[in-house]
């Protein structure tokens, strides 16, 4: 299925975690983090990768990038196979991939003042040398996020949380990538702020024909940015579909779930709604329950589902569901 | 619209100063007793780089009519048994002190930095084997394997400083290990390898700057015991050999036997290793809640002595 | 009981002024708050971080750090008793009796080297005398309630045994055990999941209707308030700007920082193509607040008056007020 519109294409990503125990670290289990998720993204598109927390969706994240080495699978990215890289080839492909992170106040280094954290990725892959040019180039991407250049000498501790947010989307855009994860952008930050920050990643990827992984557990966000939207659970993908139609038709027991535990700001139409209140926590990833993932909690479930694992079927327009009772 | 969207209530700060002018400044406003003990460091300082002029003679220079003297007008401390003025020899024992105390701390830093960062951010099996290694050198009493080294090396200032070094940094590289574990966590780490840096640079652009001020305490609680114990290794008889005026030598040749005969050899060199220790303890103190970021808060979250008034005064 | 000015009011909170003195200065978190809840009734507090609103509720617990932060002024009167006038002694007794509160990390409130039962006894055994069996009994009744699966083996567990949401419903019991006439829950569902989030909002609505207990419920998210509360305060920096039944609030509102925070968050509801409104800008520094309306920097409407005074909560419906000079024309 590799075709030349899908910037990147995920097969059967495995990203298990060892737990160890005794003096000798011996590996007693594993954490099955990413246990077997394929998808891919068109250029320019925007895929959303939803879930709870503990799900896996930066775990996701992270293995795609090859910021961890994933167990298994296979990530091609612009039609390289990422996973077989070796560690120098894998640098300079990461001009081309980069990554936005969730916490706007660790994620950028105390010691560097924001032109210095915009620049690094410039002098990294000797895109230019430091000079005037290098400074031009900072003012630029700056400009982009929105940022006066003159606050390029401030250091990060007198920037808000938002500002924060621009300058490692600056950092992240200075290289000029054309797939970028962004992990939670907006979670961490104030009502208004996330507005300007999602109005400000849209734009941008206009502009600049952005391709990105949108991961965030807020699923009226994720609908307004994606263009498609993959819902994770425990480790594996239960539904993916255009993000109109994974609203207005979910299908899989636990997407319904998750969309009718959403709160509406209006309480008029928040009253009419269906709510379906899941019962139990999630399992642990150490030791997912037989069959279905979703098995334990699910209302539909039969003994197919606690016995046998459904795979992730295309059910006709690009709408593929993992559940055996669709 | 959005064009000013991100700008519009940054308010102008004070300009940032340069880490160790904030350091300077404020240690002069905050730490009355850090300040005198920077004083004490500064004149120890000093006191070793122009001992060749400020001594009044030279320090191995003997003087017929100055056998075990009291202190007189010319020899302003006394003399000792062979009829060397105390003051200069003070004074050069002043420069040996510095030499090796800063020769020593800084060579202890370097190992300590280079063990616990490697051991830090590569983690895995290499910590495992340098740890228990480390464990190992810190079961034996220091003071033992100072002298065993340097029975083995020979005596000499050098070898003190190297043997000083060595055992000082080997136990200091704990430290250093548990601060880059601390800011290897941090996201930005995660965000340099993102971007594509190299392992060297992250580990000088991204972890060495964080964990400044972790070293910088280490030098600065390091020197005085560093100080210290060469006084007792040439007390022992293991450090810098006679007749170069170490304080620690003063203390055990000449001033042990003639004790009670004339006091003051034993005396002058106690008192300048003690005033010495004293002051650069309280100078490392003040240094580490300054640069402390745990205790660094305190101003901020409890209010300077003034916002307190203000809030008692309500 | 003492003299109770209004029998339907638990709270009531007169012009409260919670200051806190850090070398930026004077830094203003609450100015002037002044609202009440009712007896049974859910109350919202929404704002943004550092507006203010968690602070007003550590204000009415007396639990404000001093130095730096230092109640003002004011008065908070519950049931009648001014509570910033009563002994620090009479204030821990209210403090777990009469008024619970739960907070949003549970995982910080709980003690970890203690078991849940030795936790929630103790505080049986002091406030209701119970005997240690009593006590158990009674435990494990109040984690049936608060909807723990299999209370009776679980109530020996610690609390890093527990998942995030089920650490919460522990909380939530915690604050149940004498019956407190007063529930503040501050951000109780922010550090969970949705679904989790849906299971605590509908078991608090379950436990109000079940015991009358009064919550004032403090959050950001305008979807929790919208489908829990029965009204709503909107803090910004420090000051309510808007008061009103939820459903009002949600129709017609008056104040132009609720209606831009209204009109600023994505909806599932609404097509995905609907254009959000921005909020320029940024909250002010709370040390260095504007002469004028608070939100005057960020407002489109703002007039030459709001630059120069700040403008009072005025009434401008049935139960609905708001802070805003031009509420009248801009409201529809």
């Amino acid at each position: 299925m590799a075709s030349n519109d899908h910037i990147i294409e995920v097969e059967n990503l495995k990203m298990y975690f060892p737990v160890t125990a005794g003096v000798m670290q011996r590996r007693v289990a594993d954490v099955k983090a990413v246990d077997g998720v394929s998808f891919y993204i068109k250029k320019g598109q925007t895929l959303g990768l939803v879930g709870e927390s503990g799900c896996g969706k930066t775990t996701c994240g992270r293995a795609i990038l090859q910021l961890y080495k994933p167990t298994s699978g296979n990530v091609q990215f612009e039609g390289r196979e990422l996973t077989k890289l070796s560690n120098k080839e894998l640098r300079n492909t990461r001009r081309n991939m980069q990554l936005i992170f969730q916490d706007p106040y660790a994620s950028l280094d105390p010691r560097m003042t924001a032109g210095d954290i915009v620049g690094e990725p410039l002098i990294v892959h000797n895109m230019v040398k430091k000079g005037n040019e290098y400074k031009d180039q900072v003012n630029e991407v700056l400009r982009m996020v929105d940022l006066e250049p003159r606050m390029a000498e401030r250091y990060p501790h007198e920037f808000s949380g938002g500002q924060r947010q621009r300058i490692g989307i600056a950092r992240a855009l200075a290289v000029r990538p054309s797939f970028i994860v962004c992990d939670e952008p907006v979670s961490a930050l104030d009502v208004s702020i996330q507005t300007q920050v999602i109005m400000l990643l849209m734009r941008l990827r206009d502009e600049l024909n952005l391709t990105y992984l949108f991961i965030a557990h807020d699923l009226s966000v994720v609908r307004y940015i994606s263009d498609q939207v993959a819902v994770m659970y425990l480790g594996k993908i239960m539904e993916i579909t255009s993000s109109d139609e994974l609203y207005d038709h979910p299908l899989h027991p636990y997407t319904q779930a998750l969309l009718s535990a959403v709160p509406i700001p209006d309480p008029v139409v928040d009253r009419q709604r269906k709510r379906i209140l899941l019962s139990g926590d999630v399992p642990s990833p150490v030791n997912p329950p037989l069959g279905c993932n979703f098995n334990p909690r699910c209302q539909m479930a039969i003994d197919i589902c606690r016995e046998q694992e459904p795979e992730l079927r295309d059910i006709g327009g690009e709408h593929f569901v993992s559940c055996h009772r669709i | 619209m959005s064009s000013t969207t991100a700008n519009s209530s940054i308010e102008a700060g004070p300009k940032r100063r340069s880490f160790l002018v904030d350091v300077g400044v404020r240690l002069i406003r905050e730490k009355p007793l850090g300040t005198i003990g920077g004083v004490i460091v500064l004149i120890l300082l000093i006191t070793g780089i122009f001992a060749d002029f400020l001594a009044p003679f030279g320090m191995n220079e003997i003087h017929s009519d100055a056998f075990l003297s009291a202190p007189t007008s010319k020899y302003l401390l006394g003399a000792d048994n062979l009829g060397r003025d105390l003051l200069s020899r003070i004074i050069f024992g002043a420069r040996i002190s510095v030499i090796v105390g800063l020769c020593a701390t800084t060579i202890s830093v370097i190992v300590s930095t280079f063990i616990g960062i490697m051991t830090g951010y590569l983690g895995g099996k290499v910590d495992l084997v340098v740890q228990r290694m480390v464990d190992a050198w810190m079961c034996f009493p220091g003071l033992i394997i100072m002298m065993v080294l340097i029975t083995i090396l020979g005596p000499g200032m050098w070898q003190v400083i190297i043997v000083l070094g060595l055992q000082y940094g080997i136990a200091g590289s704990r430290v250093v290990r548990g601060a880059v574990i601390g800011i290897k966590e941090n996201v930005y780490v995660d965000a340099a390898r993102a971007i594509g840096c190299s392992t060297p640079r992250i580990l000088w652009q991204h972890i060495l700057p964080n964990i400044l001020a972790p070293i910088i305490i280490l030098f600065t609680t390091r020197m005085p015991a560093v100080i210290l114990v060469e006084a007792s290794l040439s007390f022992l008889g293991f450090g810098i050999p006679p007749p170069a005026p170490s304080w620690g030598g003063m203390l055990s040749g000449a001033g042990r036997s003639y004790m009670f005969m004339a006091p003051w050899i034993a005396i002058w060199p106690g008192v300048a290793l003690s005033i010495v220790v004293y002051g650069i303890n309280m100078f490392g103190d003040a240094i580490r809640d300054i640069v402390d970021p745990r205790l660094r808060g305190g101003v901020g979250r409890y209010g300077t002595a003034k916002s307190r008034a203000a809030a008692a005064e309500k | 009981m003492a003299a109770t000015t209004n029998n339907e009011n638990v709270l009531e909170v007169k012009d409260l002024h919670t200051h806190f003195y850090v070398e930026d200065g004077e830094v203003r978190a609450v100015d002037g708050l002044t609202y009440s809840i009712r007896r049974g009734e859910s109350l919202a507090l929404v704002g943004e971080s550092a507006c203010g609103k968690s602070v007003s509720a550590l204000s009415i617990m007396r639990l404000i750090p001093y130095p730096p932060g230092i109640i003002v002024s004011g008065e908070i009167l519950f049931q009648g008793q001014d509570l910033l006038k009563v002994s620090e002694s009479e204030m821990r007794h209210i403090r777990g009796n009469r008024i619970g509160m739960i907070f949003q990390e549970p995982m910080t409130s709980l003690n970890p080297v203690l078991t849940i039962e030795r936790q929630l006894s103790e505080s049986l055994e002091l406030h209701r005398k119970l005997n240690k069996k009593d006590a158990k009994e009674e435990s494990i009744k109040l984690l049936r309630l608060v909807g723990l699966p299999d209370a009776e083996k679980r109530v020996s567990d610690y609390p890093y045994q527990f998942s995030g949401g089920m650490q919460q419903r522990i909380m939530i019991a915690m604050a149940l055990i004498c019956n407190p006439d007063l529930l503040i829950a501050d951000e109780p569902t922010t550090s969970v999941d949705v679904t989790v989030q849906a299971q605590l909002l509908e078991l608090l609505d379950n436990l109000r209707s079940q015991f009358g207990t009064a919550i004032l419920i403090i959050t950001h998210n305008l979807g929790v308030v919208a489908r829990y509360a029965d009204r709503v305060n909107v803090m910004y920096a420090g000051r309510l700007v808007e008061s009103a039944p939820t459903d009002v609030l949600y129709s017609k509102p008056q104040h132009p920082y609720t209606m831009g925070l209204l009109a600023s968050v994505p909806r599932l509801d609404l097509p995905r193509n609907r254009k959000l409104s921005v909020i320029d800008g940024l909250p002010p520094n709370l040390a260095r607040l504007p002469k004028g309306c608070n939100f005057c920097t960020r407002c489109t409407y703002s007039i030459d008056r709001c630059l120069e005074e700040k403008p009072p909560l005025e009434k401008v419906g049935e139960e609905h007020y708001s802070a805003c000079f031009r509420s009248g024309e801009l409201g529809k």
